[in-house]
């Protein structure tokens, strides 16, 4: 099981990213920097979280049109998997390997703070270590979270089970209150129809360990490495 | 050639950022203001006389980049330098 890690000038999650891999895989990952023309031959390529470019013109615009995008195009259409947390989030949005948008804040102010998210589908390569309808406690910290779609991407999402969390209640009630941020149909985390890429804005690497508060992001990474293995 | 272009968000995408100006405004005492949208207006150079092929370009770069058109409308306006 090999991971690589793409590196942007202004991302900051890398070496949480990295951590989380190494402490679930025992393996270290690969950092490729974002000039690199090809990725080494990996089973797992991340988009870590941070603010590549300054958020200049739109969040994750300018990455997504950086020379390493084009092989991570290439290794998506491949079926390697494919996972971009917050701003990784945002830049595979920009980069049309997931559908919608991430706009600002409904608040307009940057969020930081534990959400509960209702795992809405179970049966992918992101998810197979949670149950379908458990609520899991995750930290975000953005403030372009705000996911949009219009009404037909929305249906085909739902439809093809590409919902991958939602923002929710500590009892999983689904509502505008738990809304963090303002997305459409309160939308936390998405993944392809392919099913090998997959966006979510809260951070699932910084909960794969008890003394950082809790555990609840470690299931994803057992998921995506058992997948990719 | 000197091109302007403004980015508009697309009708129907919620504007946060027009609403909170707006707010402002009715403070200020600007209580007619309404339906305030916010924009971006990106100006640049273009190394090409012919306006049609400058066009089919200028149209290339928001597609690509300039625009998110998942969200935003964009306007062309070009002027000889």
């Amino acid at each position: 099981m090999k991971t690589a890690i793409i590196v942007f000038p202004g991302i900051n999650r890398e070496r949480d990213m990295a951590t989380a891999i190494r402490t679930v895989s025992g393996r270290d990952p690969v950092m490729v920097w974002h000039t690199e023309t090809e990725i080494p031959p990996v089973d797992l390529v991340i988009l870590p979280g941070g603010y590549s470019y300054g958020d200049y013109l739109r969040p994750g615009a300018i990455a997504a049109r950086s020379p390493v995008m084009r092989d991570v195009a290439r290794k998506a259409a491949d079926g390697v998997t494919v996972m971009g947390v917050c701003n990784g989030f945002q830049i595979l949005t920009e980069a049309g390997l997931l559908p919608g948008v991430l706009m600002r804040n409904r608040s307009l102010r940057f969020v930081c703070r534990d959400v509960h998210l209702r795992v809405e589908n179970s049966q992918t390569r992101f998810t197979r270590h949670y149950d379908a309808g458990q609520v899991i406690r995750i930290p975000v910290a953005h403030h372009d979270g705000n996911y949009f779609a219009d009404a037909e991407t929305l249906r085909r999402l739902e439809d093809t089970g590409g919902v991958l969390f939602r923002y929710c209640a500590p009892d999983g009630t689904v509502n505008d209150a738990s809304n963090v941020n303002g997305s459409t149909a309160n939308i936390a985390g998405v993944r392809n129809v392919a099913g090998n890429v997959a966006g979510m804005m809260p951070h699932p690497e910084n909960l794969i360990d008890p003394l950082l508060g809790g555990t609840d992001g470690r299931a994803l990474f057992e998921s995506v490495l058992e997948a990719a293995a | 050639m000197r091109a302007r272009i403004r980015i508009t968000l697309k009708d129907g995408v919620l504007d946060p950022q027009g609403q909170a100006i707006e707010k402002s405004l009715h403070t200020l005492g600007f209580e007619e203001a309404g339906n305030v949208r916010q924009g971006k207006v990106i100006e640049l150079d273009i190394a090409e006389s012919d306006e049609d092929r400058a066009r089919a370009r200028l149209d290339e770069m928001c597609r690509r980049l300039l625009a998110n058109t998942v969200i935003e409308n964009y306007e062309i306006e070009l002027t000889r330098t």
